[in-house]
């Protein structure tokens, strides 16, 4: 198993070089830095402009410039942003624990209760709960997350101020205009709204994989195997049957991260919440080439950790595969 | 058999019948709408009027009448849906039935990259994808302006492609193996017609199912753009459901409720209305439930 | 005589299917006594199955089951669930067909074992643990100290097959009931389970039940056979006694149905098994046999007394002698 960790990482190296190079291909193409820096500097002189193409390894040959941008990067000599020359680091970090924040509580929320949901209804197929169940789940899946935002944003504020005097949650930003310091309660009650929008779409997901699977699983031979031990009920469904059920719902999970990342990313740019979200679509609106890189790197490496991650529980989980 | 099965799912076929109607409505649209889709509704001031008589659900900031637009919006998000799913399902079903088929190398690279694509936040490679398409300058005649209909067809069809292979690729590899291939082998049948009479015919279900799930990621998709500004930006004020809906965004603040609550409507029904049918399709073509009682 | 461990009595088995009410079992009384191995022989749709299934109480509740079990002086039938759940594994167990997927993939075999073990025995791990690489080596399994720690997938298929069967004994049950145990596995990996499920039953004493559409399988080990035909029971006798003049034309059928050396054709028994959900009157057999008359499809036939037999043909005392296939 260790051996096909430091594999795989060492495999790493390359995949991510090669996916860093395409973005910044593709984001040269796409948003042509240069003619960007010129229009949020319009009195620049051609020195500064020069700086600004050697800082960020901008230079007409592709490739070259790729591997000067990449020098920098490693090096830890990150260009500045084209507005205002801020430092990118401060600004990414900030963006990055308050996603992880958000993120991670929608994950554990959503997946908590979208495990018990699928679990429920597989219990008892066909019954009230399950049909339930699998409709609220599909219509969960149904409605883009924007929609639900925007529903939740008309119903919990706007209209709980109309009709309650003020809103119930906030729909915007961290903490309150001006406010210093850490406060937990303050801080939850922002995230509420978002987090729920976000939750809602795991809920939907994962109730429906784990349903799906433990159906499966609740159907295999093994379970009548247990039975016939004379085993409790309960025993059977959680030692037999769950570990079973969990395997591939695992392995979903892990690479299911892209598409609960691309729902946070609208959600936040709904709730105006400074996360990696809303740090993107400002950076990428400017094409402000600086911020957009170091945040595409996190964005790459996030995802090849966490395919190894699925891969790895998968295998863990399940006794049958074999890592070579 | 199929058939049956699918008629069998009362959702879906309730979702067929408004689908239909939704489409009887949307093309006969100069008979359906009350209005132009730049029409004002009456003299100023007729700006944000909530829904009324002569406005059934209500005016915009220009005093266009909502209901009206609606239905022009709803026609093009519908001609986007279904133009870049054909396209969409027609490239991934080759790449995906060639893929499956011939195995080795190239599947491989195939499905790593295809991977290593899916994984990314949607919203942010189709907004990297849009800029890169909209920059090669020889890719314009095909496409036209980055702001046109024609453009977000493209750049979903291009964007769809990719679920579709994998799709369809998982349906040929499990045919692969089945006898009838084998038989066609053993009388010499070539590559190319065992992928064209035998696999792809046989990967019907799945490919529809497909197709219905390309058309609501499109028609999703263009709202998500439309959301955050990147949508088409029709001349004359034409307008598209991602359009109406993007607007929706500034209407919460302001208490224009109607300006909101009717486009993503709208949507909820269209998008759930498409992945009933789809599921259903899929429950249909599902070849393990054709093992019997 | 032997105490009889298992009897069952009027055992009736419907199920709700779609197209109505399905009756499985309709009517069947076995008795199986101590340390005997009775073969319960039929074709697919017979009821033989799903007649133990019913004992063991492993039915889907959509199925509707009367009559009356009685196992080692306890009434199964209407038995609570945690009644039932003491006597499965204890007194009772039940092997099934692919011992692949009967096997959880993710627990080692050791552990499987063990689980059986402790449900129904007061022993530490180390105790459970320790009794089941001894099983493991009661049914051949070699090396079996190494082989508790490893996966299901891990095993041959006949391998597989000897860890189920030794789970299946590990509480010493007085019943094992094998549901078609040898079907999934090679002719010579067959040979080798019959043989392990002998060695079980000659040290233990446990009465074993096996089920089986195979009547070669039959004739190696089986000591009293059960004939089973729509649900019903229509012969009964001791091996040799049925093998050499067996009185109901479906028993004759089946044995006349073996293929044998010699370049004689083969005899299959014409006409297609009974739909179940409406099976013919009287004896269900009629449509198929070459003997039918009317009074065949009279009344629903039970077995009588015919000579060291049972049989439930009503016209076997009328039938020209069989051939001996002993």
């Amino acid at each position: 198993m260790l051996r096909y960790i430091l594999r795989r990482l060492a495999w790493s190296i390359p995949t991510l070089l090669i996916v860093t190079f395409l973005v910044y291909l593709a984001l040269r193409i796409g948003t042509d830095p240069v003619a960007s820096y010129k229009r949020v500097n319009p009195r620049a002189t051609r020195a500064k402009v020069a700086e600004y193409i050697d800082v960020n390894g901008l230079d007409p040959n592709f490739v070259q410039g790729y591997f000067k941008w990449l020098r920098n990067f490693i090096t830890g000599e990150w260009p500045r942003s084209i507005k205002g020359r801020r430092e990118v680091w401060p600004a990414l970090k900030d963006a990055m624990a308050n996603t992880l924040r958000l993120g991670t509580a929608a994950t554990v929320v959503g997946i908590f209760f979208g495990l018990i949901a699928g679990v429920m209804a597989a219990l008892r197929p066909g019954g009230k709960r399950d049909v339930f169940i699998n409709t609220s789940a599909f219509v969960g899946i149904s409605v883009p997350p924007f929609i639900s935002a925007i529903m939740f944003q008309l119903l919990f504020a706007v209209y709980w101020q109309k009709w309650f005097g003020e809103s119930l949650f906030p729909t915007s930003g961290v903490y309150p205009a001006g406010h210093t310091g850490f406060d937990l309660f303050l801080m939850l009650k922002f995230m509420a709204l978002p987090t729920l929008v976000v939750a809602i779409q795991i809920i939907a997901t994962y109730s429906r994989y784990m349903r799906s699977s433990l159906l499966d699983v609740l159907n295999s031979d093994y379970m009548r195997t247990a039975r016939s031990k004379g085993i409790s009920e309960r025993r059977v469904l959680i030692k037999h049957g769950m570990r079973n059920a969990l395997i591939p719902v695992v392995t979903i999970a892990a690479l299911d991260v892209g598409s609960i990342v691309g729902g946070l990313i609208i959600t936040e740019n709904i709730f105006s919440y400074p996360g990696m979200g809303l740090y993107f679509l400002k950076s990428f609106g400017e094409g402000d080439f600086p911020l957009l890189m170091p945040w595409m790197v996190v964005i790459v490496a996030s995802v090849l950790f966490f395919n190894l991650i699925a891969d790895i529980s998968y295998a863990w989980l399940d006794p049958r595969i074999r890592l070579e | 058999m199929a058939f049956r099965r699918f008629v069998s799912h009362r959702a879906a076929v309730v979702s067929c019948a408004i689908i239909a109607l939704l489409t009887l409505f949307v093309i006969l649209a100069p008979f359906t709408a009350r209005y132009g889709v730049n029409q004002s509704v009456q003299g100023p001031p007729n700006s944000f009027l909530n829904p009324r008589a002569n406005a059934w659900l209500g005016t915009d900031d220009i005093g266009r009448d909502l209901y009206s637009r609606l239905i022009y919006g709803v026609r093009v998000s519908l001609l986007i849906g279904l133009a870049s799913a054909i396209i969409s399902v027609t490239l991934g079903a080759l790449v995906g039935a060639v893929a499956g088929f011939r195995g080795g190398k190239f599947d491989d690279i195939m499905m790593r990259v295809t991977d290593l694509f899916l994984a990314f936040p949607f919203l942010v490679t189709l907004l990297v994808v849009r800029n890169v398409l909209g920059a090669l300058p020889w890719l314009r005649p095909i496409t036209g302006d980055m702001s046109s209909v024609r453009f977000i067809i493209v750049l979903f069809g291009l964007f769809g492609w990719m679920g579709v292979a994998r799709i369809v690729r998982g349906q040929v590899l499990s045919l692969k193996e089945r006898e009838f291939v084998e038989a066609a082998r053993a009388v010499g049948a070539s590559r190319r017609y065992i992928i064209a009479r035998h696999l792809l015919p046989n990967s019907v279900g799945p490919i529809m199912v497909a197709l219905t799930f390309s058309v609501v990621g499109a028609i999703i998709g263009e709202s998500t753009l439309a959301f955050f500004g990147y949508g088409p930006q029709a001349g004359d004020g034409a307008t598209s459901l991602g359009i109406l809906v993007g607007a929706a965004k500034g209407a919460v603040q302001t208490g224009y409720w109607w300006l909101a609550v009717f486009p993503c409507l709208m949507l909820i029904v269209i998008a759930l209305s498409i992945n009933f049918i789809g599921d259903a399709l899929r429950d249909a073509t599902d070849p393990r439930l054709d093992r019997g009682v | 005589m032997a105490e009889k461990v298992l009897e069952i009595r009027d055992l009736h088995v419907t199920f709700d299917t779609p197209s109505g009410p399905l009756e499985a079992v309709r009517g069947v009384d076995l008795d199986v006594s101590s340390g005997e191995l009775l073969g319960v022989v039929g074709e697919s749709g017979s009821g033989k199955s799903v007649t133990f299934l019913a004992t063991m109480g492993l039915l889907p509740a959509r199925a509707r089951v009367t009559g009356s079990v009685i196992l080692a002086g306890e009434q199964l039938i209407g038995a609570s669930p945690k009644q039932l759940r003491s006597v499965r594994g204890r007194l009772l167990s039940m092997i099934f067909q692919d011992p692949l997927s009967a096997l959880n993939p993710v627990h080692r075999i050791g552990d499987q074992i063990s689980e059986m073990l402790r449900s129904h025995q007061n022993l530490s791990a180390s105790d459970a643990e320790k009794r089941a690489i001894e099983l493991l080596d009661i049914v051949g399994i070699p090396q079996p100290s190494d082989r508790a720690r490893q996966y299901p997938h891990e095993f041959s298929g006949g391998m597989r097959q000897r860890v189920v069967i030794a789970i299946a004994i590990a509480n010493n049950p007085k019943v094992l009931i094998a549901d078609e145990p040898t079907t999934a596995l090679d002719v010579t990996v067959q040979a080798q389970i019959l043989e392990v499920i002998e060695r079980v039953q000659e040290r233990f004493g446990t009465a074993v039940v096996l089920i089986t559409h195979d009547l070669g399988v039959i004739a190696r080990v089986a000591d009293r056979v059960n004939v089973m035909y729509a649900g019903r029971n229509v012969e009964q006798g001791t091996i040799d006694s049925l093998f050499d003049h067996p009185s109901h034309p479906y028993t004759r059928g089946l044995l006349a149905s073996l293929p044998r050396p010699g370049k004689q054709r083969l005899k299959p028994i014409t006409g297609f098994p009974p739909n179940m959900l409406n099976p013919p009157t009287g004896c269900a057999f009629h449509t198929r046999c070459e003997f039918a008359a009317d009074i065949c499809q009279g009344e629903l036939p039970s077995l009588v007394s015919f000579g060291d037999l049972e049989t439930a043909c009503v016209r076997a005392r009328d039938l020209p002698k069989s051939e001996s296939f002993a």
